[in-house]
């Protein structure tokens, strides 16, 4: 009686270890093709920095440029779409940019490091579409239009600041890339200034 | 002939398997028009195979081609229009044939008691083929393609914490890209197709188990003749399999029709946008799926938050698996069942329809408005259905099936 117990409380153990074994066997072997999965070492140094020339930029015009793939924007602003950035506020969800989706350097009312230039990841912070540029008043964006930037796909709003309106799909600001200027005319993105 | 038949039986049973699941598989005889969908949807799932390996043959799963292998098999290979526009409109009559079957299951209850997992396989089908059909839609590389891939892989950033870095492991890329191309090219053609394949035979592996429902809702299996054959059923084949053949062909000439005449369907099928190849930094002016994904895009849509609106998409179609117990109602079929039921599923019919539509149409305020509306109706079904189908007054339910003459 007791040897038939303990062959079968044997059994029982060797079992579990070979449960055990080929259970951490088997998480161990997945590592591999699920890492496989993820960006490639030349994927990410294609993620490198890039400098653009913005002397050609207008005042008021618009420029795109691509960065890690994405659209990133660079509009040179007049001084009178800032006055309009100065003066509105009520209709933004986050008009002082606390939540932090902008560098430091860019945390304030223009979300950038010169007022005049603003440089945007030009992807919508709700699903990932591209806005479009709508710097002009426009009856059909609605009555609180001041010009911005309006998402084609679920019809978010942002200002001339990249700043989201309230209560729109989007739940937060456009993001500002890490950028600096390297000279009057030069202007890097993808790293902050060293 | 029998001699080799008999050679083979005896070392592997084939005439009991024909036997068993065909020549004496005892279906109810009183089928309506809802019980073709399901041998139709076992048709299209060979043909939307058949007609994807011959794409294989000439499309390129490289970001820098693909948009152009598909255009060479449209323009150049021979046949090649027929076969892809074969495997473009067998994608969107596939989801309407599943839409159709899961209609019939929720009018004659057959997800209930003993079919709980018949229906649960079943809907692990439409989610397996949901994700099919959005992987393939991507390998055109057109800007539908592109657009529509980058909203749906970004639903998954909305996950807190690891949101974002599972994004970024779904596309290989910051972006969707050469990489993303690849892996869904993969998943589309192999993996997903072996899944499908294996669910699909578990489904139908648990039918022959407990046998069909019927209009009905009455078992067969409890009313048997003296050999043990029910009085209500009839073998599957031939009957059924002439009647399936009967539906095959109506099925085909529609089928045909659409895919000789109007293969685009007014941009439902393949849209507009799709004839331009992608472009990473130009959204287009409007972004929508394609229309079998519309209900649930709207529901999407109606909640004004990124987290609770994934949520509530996913949710949609989770309740759906839920469906065998939160019906509380023994009796099976709507001919049998309350006003309340009728009402329920008809309001439920509608806002899903109501939702495709909405989905598919640019915001504005009174289309959110309508598509918060529906989404309330939508949900509102289960709750409801969970609260009154305890206690819901029933007619009584015949011993046998009814035949009309």
């Amino acid at each position: 009686m007791s040897d038939n117990n303990n062959s079968s409380n044997r059994r029982n153990f060797l079992t579990n270890v070979t449960k055990v074994v080929g259970g951490v066997g088997a998480i161990f072997a997945a590592i591999p093709f699920l890492s496989s999965m993820s960006p490639s070492e030349k994927t990410k140094m294609a993620g490198a920095p890039i400098e653009i020339d913005i002397s050609a930029i207008q005042p008021g015009a618009f420029k795109i440029v691509e960065w890690r793939g994405k659209p990133v924007w660079i509009v040179h602003r007049t001084t009178e779409m800032l006055e309009k950035i100065k003066n509105d506020a009520e209709h933004l969800a986050d008009p002082k940019s606390d939540e932090e989706y902008q560098p430091q350097y860019a945390q304030n009312k223009f979300r950038s490091v010169k007022p005049e230039y603003l440089v945007l990841v030009g992807v919508c912070t709700h699903l990932g579409c591209s806005p479009l540029y709508k710097p002009g008043e426009n009856k059909d964006l609605g009555l609180d239009w001041k010009g911005g930037f309006f998402c084609p796909c679920h019809g978010s709003k942002f200002d001339l600041s990249g700043r989201v309106y309230k209560a729109m799909p989007a739940p937060y600001n456009l993001e500002v890339p890490p950028y600096y200027f390297a000279s009057e005319t030069r202007l890097v993105v993808g790293e902050d200034r060293t | 002939m029998s001699k080799f038949i008999a050679w083979v039986d005896e070392r592997l049973p084939v005439s009991n398997f024909v036997k068993n699941h065909l020549s004496e598989y005892y279906a109810p005889k009183n089928f309506n028009f809802f019980y073709f969908f399901g041998s139709l949807a076992l048709f299209v799932f060979i043909m939307q195979i058949i007609t994807g390996i011959f794409l294989t043959i000439n499309y390129k799963p490289d970001a820098a081609s693909a948009f152009a292998s598909v255009e060479y098999i449209m323009r150049d290979v021979e046949w090649g229009w027929l076969i892809r526009y074969m495997h473009s409109t067998g994608a969107s009559f596939f989801f309407i044939i599943i839409y159709l079957h899961m209609l019939r299951a929720l009018m004659y209850g057959s997800y209930k008691k003993p079919r709980e997992l018949l229906w649960l396989f079943g809907m692990f089908i439409f989610v397996l083929l949901m994700a099919e059909a959005f992987m393939g839609y991507l390998l055109p590389w057109g800007q539908m393609s592109y657009w529509g891939a980058q909203v749906i892989i970004s639903l998954f950033g909305a996950i807190p914490f690891i949101g974002e870095s599972l994004a970024l492991w779904i596309r290989g890329d910051y972006v969707i890209s050469d990489a993303t191309l690849n892996r869904f090219f993969a998943f589309h053609v192999i993996a997903l197709p072996l899944l499908l394949f294996a669910v699909i035979y578990l489904h139908i592996a648990a039918l022959h188990t407990v046998g069909s429902n019927n209009p009905d809702g009455v078992e067969i299996k409890q009313n048997k003749d003296k050999d043990g054959k029910p009085v209500d059923g009839i073998p599957f084949h031939p009957y059924y399999t002439v009647k399936d053949i009967f539906g095959l062909a109506v099925f085909l000439t529609i089928f045909m029709f659409v895919v000789f005449f109007l293969p685009e369907f007014g941009g439902f099928f393949l849209e507009k946008d799709n004839f331009v190849p992608a472009d990473p930094l130009k959204t287009p002016e409007h972004i929508v799926p394609v229309w079998y994904f519309t209900p649930f895009y709207a529901i999407l849509r109606a909640i004004p938050d990124k987290l609770g609106g994934v949520l509530a998409m996913g949710l949609a179609i989770f309740v759906l698996f839920l469906m065998p117990w939160l019906d509380r109602c023994k009796v099976k079929s709507i001919r049998y069942r309350s006003l309340t039921y009728k009402i329920l599923l008809t309001s439920f019919v509608i806002s899903f329809i109501g939702l495709g539509y909405i989905g598919m149409m640019a915001p504005t305020p009174i289309l959110t408005i309508l598509g918060r509306l529906f989404t309330l109706v939508y949900f509102g079904f289960f709750v409801l259905l969970y609260l009154t189908s305890k206690n819901e007054k029933t007619k009584p339910v015949p011993e046998r099936v009814t035949m009309y003459e």
